[in-house]
């Protein structure tokens, strides 16, 4: 991308360049006059324009081109210092000169500007592809509890008579169930949308670590998860300066994904630890982990591994990396040995050590 | 008691009619307004046992009706939010609303913060001892008892103690805390909160990580609750 960086420099910097370089070029030629040929020394010159045009746009490189043939007829071909050409050859050479610097900035133009259309071209195709699959997963994913929501009242209203008490209470369950769905992806749109905006501020204050986990697990075991939560929790751990809200949605979403992906009856550990001001909190599970290939991108936006069941729109993991950067954090995934998947947790903060603290 | 009296200023009429079912099929009488304009209209014309206020009303700012409610009205508010900005909440709590509940709620969750803003106790130097589930504490002898067993606090533990117990059922924030109970210097060192709220749950709590009644309002500080 380096021609877009120098093509986004003033077009009057572009002019004022364009002919510095003609002139430093052809200075540093003059000396060379006495024992180089005047035609070698016009390839030199022919070579700076070509190199401007690379850069810049055209009409600094077209100055640049006529500058240039101009300096070569006046100070290098015969006879010195006047616009006069002495023989025919010569003549016929300025003229090349002339055709070929204007084509080949031409040429270098035509090329750059096919080049950003490709790369624009390329964007949008991503940018269509994104949206296609965001519209395919949230259609999905919204569509589904309420699909479960209408079906569920319709049968409650109009189909009484035939619904057992245990029917209804079922119904009703689902739509208990599906509103829940509902409310944590709207959730997680949310908080994509937050990130995106590039708006999110951490507001960091005093975390007590044994809260946020307890808490969060807690909320996770509220959705009757059939899993088995361990925690282990070093007692010595010192209290944090970090967003409290935003280390419980990370602590959440892998949770919440380790719930989903590893069948019942797992066991997942919550484990956290002080390494040097440094809060490590590791999440494993003695699931099936992770295909190897795919271990670098399941925290992509809307990235779903490849042959899963339905369900999830990508965001989840998308979310605790974003979240995690935010507080100027870290997040790995690796399969365990033994098996099963590990997400470790890196956040460096403030720490205070004031459990002994006799404050009376 | 007589019937309490509610009335719900909400601009959503799915909620409006939510709360009607809710409120009347736990037998409070239900007045509605749409608006902020006609709620405080209301409010003026019969005084309510109590209002629930939402807080993103179409004609004037929930946080300024709430202002306009204080300078007359003293019976209790509790706001109701769709953001989860913690803020938001913190500030309504400030200007006076005795509790919050974020949409969506639960409605056995609403009713449990109604029937706790609504009995109000009312405990002043001449209540000598609070129950609170098992834990007894004594305000004139500044003892703490959970069952027969007695409870060994330090002076702050005990400050904070007696008073969440004096604010049973209410949420305290952060702030309020600190302010209380080490002073206004203090309101941005809430590093001695969660250190003494941890010690505190330590010696009240039969899991100190799975609290009974010291519990965690995240982002806005602490409620403590008898078991229900």
């Amino acid at each position: 991308m380096v021609t877009s960086r120098f093509s986004r420099i003033d077009r009057k910097y572009q002019y004022i360049i364009s002919v510095l370089i003609v002139g430093i070029v052809a200075s540093a030629c003059y000396p060379l006059s006495h024992i180089v040929s005047y035609r070698a020394l016009g390839f030199i010159l022919l070579i700076s324009v070509s190199l401007i045009a690379m850069v810049f746009d055209i009409l600094p490189v077209l100055l640049a081109a006529a500058l240039s043939a101009l300096i070569w007829d006046f100070f290098f071909i015969p006879p010195y210092f006047t616009f006069q050409v002495g023989t025919t050859e010569d003549i016929i050479m300025l003229c090349m000169y002339f055709v070929v610097a204007m084509v080949n900035a031409a040429l270098t133009y035509k090329i750059r500007r096919m080049e950003k259309a490709s790369i624009l071209q390329e964007e949008r195709e991503n940018t269509v592809k994104l949206y296609n699959t965001l519209l395919n997963s949230l259609s999905h994913e919204l569509r589904t509890p309420i699909a479960t929501i209408v079906g569920a009242t319709d049968n409650l209203q109009s189909n009484t008579a035939k619904l057992t008490p245990q029917n209804r209470y079922e119904l009703v369950a689902e739509i208990s169930k599906a509103s829940f769905r509902l409310n944590q992806q709207v959730e997680n749109l949310l908080n994509m949308s937050r990130l995106e905006s590039g708006f999110i501020q951490p507001k960091k204050d005093w975390c007590d670590i044994n809260e946020v986990v307890y808490d969060t697990v807690k909320r996770i075991e509220e959705n009757k998860i059939p899993q088995q939560i361990g925690i282990s929790i070093n007692p010595d751990i010192p209290l944090f300066k970090t967003d409290k809200g935003m280390l419980e949605q990370i602590l959440y979403n892998l949770l919440n994904n380790a719930s989903l992906y590893t069948p019942p009856l797992s066991r997942i550990d919550v484990s956290a630890m002080c390494h040097a001001d440094v809060l490590e909190i590791i999440v494993e599970d003695n699931g099936p982990g992770f295909p190897k290939e795919e271990l670098d991108h399941v925290f992509d936006k809307f990235y779903r591994l490849k042959n899963t069941q339905t369900g999830g729109t990508g965001l989840g993991l998308s979310i605790v990396r974003g979240f995690t950067e935010a507080l100027d954090g870290s997040v790995s995934l690796e399969n365990r040995t033994t098996g099963g998947a590990r997400f470790t947790l890196q956040i460096a903060a403030e720490t205070s050590y004031l459990k002994n603290m006799k404050h009376e | 008691m007589s019937k309490a009296n509610i009335l719900v200023i909400d601009d959503e009429a799915q909620i409006r009619k939510l709360l009607e079912i809710t409120l009347q099929s736990n037998d409070y009488v239900v007045a509605q307004a749409a608006t902020a304009k006609e709620g405080l209209v209301t409010a003026a014309n019969h005084p309510p046992d109590m209002v629930i206020l939402d807080l993103g009303l179409p004609d004037i700012n929930g946080h300024e009706v709430l202002k306009q409610l204080r300078e007359w009205y003293t019976n209790p508010v509790i706001i109701l939010s769709v953001q989860s900005d913690e803020t938001d909440i913190i500030k309504a709590l400030d200007n006076g609303a005795n509790d919050y509940l974020v949409k969506p709620f639960r409605t056995g969750e609403l009713l449990a913060r109604i029937r706790s803003v609504l009995r109000s106790k009312v405990i002043d130097e001449l209540t000598p001892v609070i129950n609170i589930g098992d834990l007894q504490i004594d305000l004139t002898l500044r003892t703490v008892k959970k069952g027969i067993e007695a409870i060994k606090l330090t002076a702050t533990e005990y400050n904070l103690l007696s008073l969440f117990a004096r604010n049973e059922g209410k949420v305290l924030t952060h702030q309020y805390l600190l302010r209380e109970v080490w002073g206004p210097g203090y309101i941005n060192q809430s590093q001695y909160l969660r250190v003494f709220v941890a010690q505190l749950r330590k010696k009240i709590e039969n899991d100190p990580n799975r609290p009974d009644y010291l519990l965690t309002e995240s982002g806005v500080g602490y409620r403590m609750v008898g078991k229900e």
